[in-house]
């Protein structure tokens, strides 16, 4: 089933939300210096940071956008286009990277076409590769949607992936 | 003697109270400024005194560091340990002994001019000091861009027009100068001056015929150079 | 008044005096002979399944109705990952691992119902093959020293009275009603404490020079930004021990005169930053934290912000730069953090770990603190020993112990029997120490002396089917997407040797690559702007100091002699242990695998790209990779 990437479709969700993002970002006027901490709350509700929240973020704080443009784009937990509905974090720290965590992340770029920070046509994962999620012990560890996959081969990657729809 | 004031007036010693004079060494001469200067600052415009090539710096703006190539050795001990600093932010001391023309510097500003030269092969100012310094080909696969993310328009931008209207985005070998969302309408900040394209050491950014700037693009994306040093993608059954 | 209120008011402590007055009305309330069930509640615990397995204990001793006679804490990370999830049945400190919730049942039955052992849940040292029934004896427990980290096993972070009722807070109260700042600051000093986030710098100067700062705000900052993969002591500090963070800042922030502290948290870290806001609310309610702590008129306000994920904003004025609101760009410190950071204001910056140890330094001195370690690295320190190793896991030992004794006795040694090749420490900062130097004391300078570094405490293992180029590539790789790319020696110095790096592990490199990376290595230890980039040849370096003829092999020869780099792995089948089973085929990507059902298949070399696909999935052993 194919689902196409309509962003004016997106505008609408967003719209919908208006007063929930304007009292988010109200709750934030007068410690705009913890600009990471509201882009975080905005990211955890729409899944990424859309673009006229982040001019809205600007009018309201008086923040230059070029400045909210910056933050957003420099740190890697915020993404500025629509993540898929599951994400797939590999663990790529140098323990799980010595116990295999690479084939991992290249066995999901056979199977599902993507690389890591990309999303699958179809919206269905969006794949992150990340430093250290601090299971050492545990490696290789995949994380899908919050719940953490010890000792993680391609074989049972495969297993755990066909369970996400 | 003479103490420099901003690099562009001296007076003599004699008449200098009120200065607090810093007196500190330069490749081995001795010099007296007023205190509150960076070394760079202090050394701009001395003829003849150290030799310090700078391409983020500009004195309009506060000091960045940037570039690294205005790196100078210094020592604080009386000459028992040095260390690198960049000149355009290292405050001047009391006795500060300052090399700028040692065979590590040298040797780090070939290293650095042929890092940038293997970003920017185009770029007048970066072929000037390669000539300068004996930097001939890279050993690296060239890009071709423009801009050395000097920071200098960005900077402009904001200290001296006070609107940031452009800033550097992403991060690492990524970074690029960009309007917010590569769109000027967006944020309505940029007042067509072209301050920024002033302050630009390499040219990499003119002003369009809409009035705005046009930022350096980046013109062999990363991402395709390493796809030329790779072998293609993993095929796909 | 409103109930609620009335409550809050109760709680807090006003004293010294009312502080041992509710830490002796705790332990009244507690039977100490009393069994109580602890399950390890850190991530790694949590990941293995602990989470079921505490559900499992609540839901069979209700069932049971045993509330009375057994209470279940889940706890602080015990430290033995490898063995998660783990349960420590006290007051006897019964040691179980690897629990499953199927196991609940028979463990009620016959430890708490029967005071009978579950053999099978004990743990069994893999050489001398001896069960251990408790805690202590177990091997990997025994050689470690865990002043500050065995805590973390004994009580429930989410509970305040568990802290208190240990001692918890006995510091803070000694610091501010016995002690003045400028004691305090000597005390640090005189301990030799060192941070033990990666630079190592004496922590008494640098609280001494914030101390001596004049400025009417100042700022206290714990870097929880962990981001040396495969270090996670200070994840498990936070989870598993907040309040001994919380009451060493609040001790730096009386030595300093702050009021205000922030303790930054990487984002990949929900668990640590729950605990830890946990902590900060319960700390407020009993007046140990906030307005007017334990009634001594000193005012300390903690705040936690969270990372954004960047491995550079573990660096001191990076970190502040995301504080104020900015990209976590460094900035040059030849103006002292102690003395302009935050906002310009003198800010006391230390790691989670550094500040763990300084209640301990305050409770019991410094003289007591120094006689741990080496001369030049005193006290303890915690190490995550990962990788290629038996006992992965955290590991507290006093400075000066060996790498020998890390890995082989306390680790366990390689598993399947394969050879140590090397240990990797300090992170990306750091560099890799091959078997000569196995006798090196751990030690801030000896590490150094080798070319590598104490770093984070991060210590991962390696065996002989590590590849060194590749190790020496992927540290290389991980610096080039954490740069923040200010700096032209940094960003394009290590772009650079990225392009190098991995020409070599493909069969591109050239002879002429290795004084390459040199050189690059100078412009970046000379010119970078900050430490990521000053450091970030160490592991290039380090590996090429010890590991020349691997590289040689790569370049000259186009092999890799650990079969780890891909293209120069070339697979074949072996036709007496292939079973025919068509596996490989199906996940070959190009086609290259053929063959008939029941029939030896082949791999055509042409068409094989070395994804290792097939190696991974045959389960008879018979894909060779050479």
């Amino acid at each position: 089933m194919e689902v196409s990437l309509d962003f004016s479709k997106v505008k609408e969700i967003v719209e919908d939300y208006t007063e929930k993002v304007d009292s988010l970002i109200d709750s934030y006027a007068d410690k705009k210096e913890q600009i990471i901490s509201l882009l975080q709350d905005i990211q955890a509700e729409f899944n990424y940071l859309p673009q006229d929240v982040l001019v809205k973020i600007s009018q309201k704080l008086d923040i230059p956008l070029s400045q909210v443009f910056s933050v957003a784009t420099f740190f890697r937990a915020f993404s500025l286009k629509p993540r898929g509905r599951h994400l797939v974090t590999v663990c790529l720290g140098t323990a799980c990277h010595v116990k295999g965590g690479q084939r991992l992340v290249d066995k999901v770029e056979r199977d599902y076409k993507i690389k890591p920070g990309e999303t699958t046509e179809d919206m269905r994962f969006t794949l992150e590769a990340v430093n250290c999620l601090g299971c050492c012990a545990l490696g290789p560890v995949v994380v899908v949607d919050g719940k953490y996959e010890s000792k993680v081969t391609p074989d049972k990657l495969d297993r755990v992936l066909k369970k996400y729809r | 003697m003479k103490v420099w004031i901003n690099g562009e007036t001296s007076i003599e010693i004699e008449h200098a109270e009120g200065v607090g004079v810093v007196h500190f060494t330069v490749d081995d001469k001795e010099v007296a400024v007023s205190g509150g200067q960076t070394i760079l600052e202090a050394l701009e415009r001395m003829d003849g005194i150290g030799n310090i090539p700078a391409l983020c710096h500009h004195p309009a703006v506060k000091p960045y560091g940037a570039c690294r190539i205005c790196t100078v050795e210094v020592s604080e001990d009386g000459g028992n340990r040095f260390k690198f600093v960049a000149a355009c932010l290292y405050p001047v001391k009391e006795g500060l002994i300052v090399k700028t023309q040692t065979e590590k510097i040298k040797k780090l500003r070939k290293g650095i001019i042929e890092l940038l030269l293997a970003r920017c092969p185009n770029v007048q100012r970066i072929k000037e000091l390669a000539d300068e310094y004996g930097v001939e080909k890279p050993r690296f696969v060239l890009g071709d861009q423009d801009c050395i993310l000097c920071g200098l328009c960005v900077r402009a931008c904001q200290e001296i027009i006070g609107k940031s209207a452009i800033s550097l985005v992403n991060r690492g070998i990524y970074k690029e100068v960009a309007a917010p969302f590569y769109a000027y309408e967006l944020s309505g900040d940029c007042i067509g001056c072209g301050d920024c394209a002033f302050v630009c050491p390499t040219g990499a950014i003119e002003m369009g015929d809409d009035g705005r700037p046009n930022l350096p693009k980046v013109k062999i994306p990363y991402a395709e150079i390493e796809a030329m040093t790779k072998k293609e993608s993993i095929a796909t059954s | 008044m409103v109930e609620p209120v009335r409550k809050l008011l109760e709680k807090k402590v006003e004293s010294p005096e009312e502080l041992e007055n509710l830490r002796q009305s705790i332990l009244a309330k507690r039977d100490p002979k009393r069994t109580c069930i602890t399950v390890c509640g850190g991530t790694a615990c949590r990941a293995s399944g602990a989470e079921a397995v505490v559900e499992a204990f609540v839901d069979e001793i209700e069932r049971r109705e045993l509330q009375v006679q057994v209470s279940l804490k889940e706890t602080g990370c015990h430290g033995f990952c490898e063995r998660g999830p783990l349960v420590v049945i006290e007051p006897k400190k019964l040691f179980y691992q690897r629990v499953t919730p199927d196991d609940v049942e028979e463990i009620i039955d016959e430890t708490i119902l029967a005071g009978r052992v579950v053999e099978r849940l004990l743990y069994t040292d893999p050489t001398t093959k001896e069960t251990v029934t408790y805690e202590p004896d177990v091997p990997f427990y025994k050689k470690q020293t865990r002043n500050v980290f065995g805590t973390n096993g004994t009580i429930d972070p989410t509970n305040i009275e568990d802290y208190i009722a240990i001692g918890g807070y006995a510091a803070l109260s000694k610091a501010l009603f016995q002690m003045t700042p400028e004691n305090i600051v000597d005390e640090v000093q005189k301990s030799g404490l060192r941070g033990r986030g990666g630079g190592g710098f004496p922590t008494g100067r640098k609280w001494q020079s914030c101390h001596e700062a004049k400025s009417k705000v100042k700022y206290v900052i714990c870097n929880a930004d962990e981001g040396d993969p495969g270090a996670y002591q200070d994840r498990s500090l936070l989870e598993g021990n907040p309040h001994s963070i919380l009451e060493g800042m609040i001790i730096g922030a009386r030595a300093i005169g702050s009021h205000q502290g922030y303790i930054y948290v990487r984002n990949e870290y929900p668990l640590a930053v729950r605990h830890a806001r946990i902590a900060i609310e319960q700390a407020m309610d009993y007046g140990l934290l906030g307005r007017n702590i334990l009634g001594s008129g000193f005012d300390f306000n903690i705040t936690i912000n969270k990372g954004g994920g960047a491995f550079v904003c573990g660096e001191s004025s990076a970190l502040m730069a995301s504080l104020e609101g900015k990209v976590g760009e460094p900035k040059a410190k030849y103006v002292h953090m102690a003395e302009k950071g935050l906002w310009e204001r003198p800010s006391l910056l230390n790691n989670v770990k550094t500040w763990a140890n300084v209640p301990l330094i305050i409770n019991k001195g410094a003289d007591w603190y120094a006689q741990l370690g080496t001369q030049g690295s005193k006290g303890t320190m915690i190490f995550s020993l990962v990788g290629n190793i038996v006992n992965t896991g955290l590991v507290e030992v006093p400075m000066g112990i060996t790498l020998r004794d890390m890995i082989f006795d306390i680790g366990g040694g390689i598993p399947e029997g394969k050879k140590f090749k090397a240990v990797q420490t300090g992170g990306p900062s750091g560099g890799c120490i091959p078997e000569q130097f196995l006798d090196t004391p751990v030690d801030f300078d000896e590490l150094t002396k080798l070319g590598s570094m104490m770093g984070s405490g991060g210590m991962i293992v390696m065996d002989e089917d590590t590849c060194m180029v590749d190790v020496a590539r992927y540290f290389i790789e991980f610096l080039k997407g954490e740069s923040c790319g200010k700096c032209t020696p940094c960003r394009e110095g290590i772009n650079r040797m990225s392009q190098i790096l991995s020409n070599i592990t493909r069969g591109k490199g050239k002879p002429e690559d290795l004084d390459t990376l040199q050189d690059l290595a100078e412009v970046l230890s000379a010119g970078a702007l900050c430490a990521l980039g000053q450091t970030a040849a160490n592991p290039v370096l380090s590996t090429i100091r010890y590991f020349k003829d691997e590289y040689l092999a790569h370049i000259n020869d186009k092999k890799c002699p650990a079969g780890v780099c891909r293209e120069l792995v070339s697979f074949s089948i072996d036709p007496e242990k292939c079973e025919g089973c068509m596996r490989c085929i199906r996940e070959c990507p190009t086609g290259a695998v053929s063959g008939e059902k029941k029939q030896p298949h082949t791999i055509n070399q042409d068409m094989c790209i070395s994804c290792g696909a097939c190696y991974d999935v045959c389960k008879f052993g018979a894909v060779i990779k050479r």
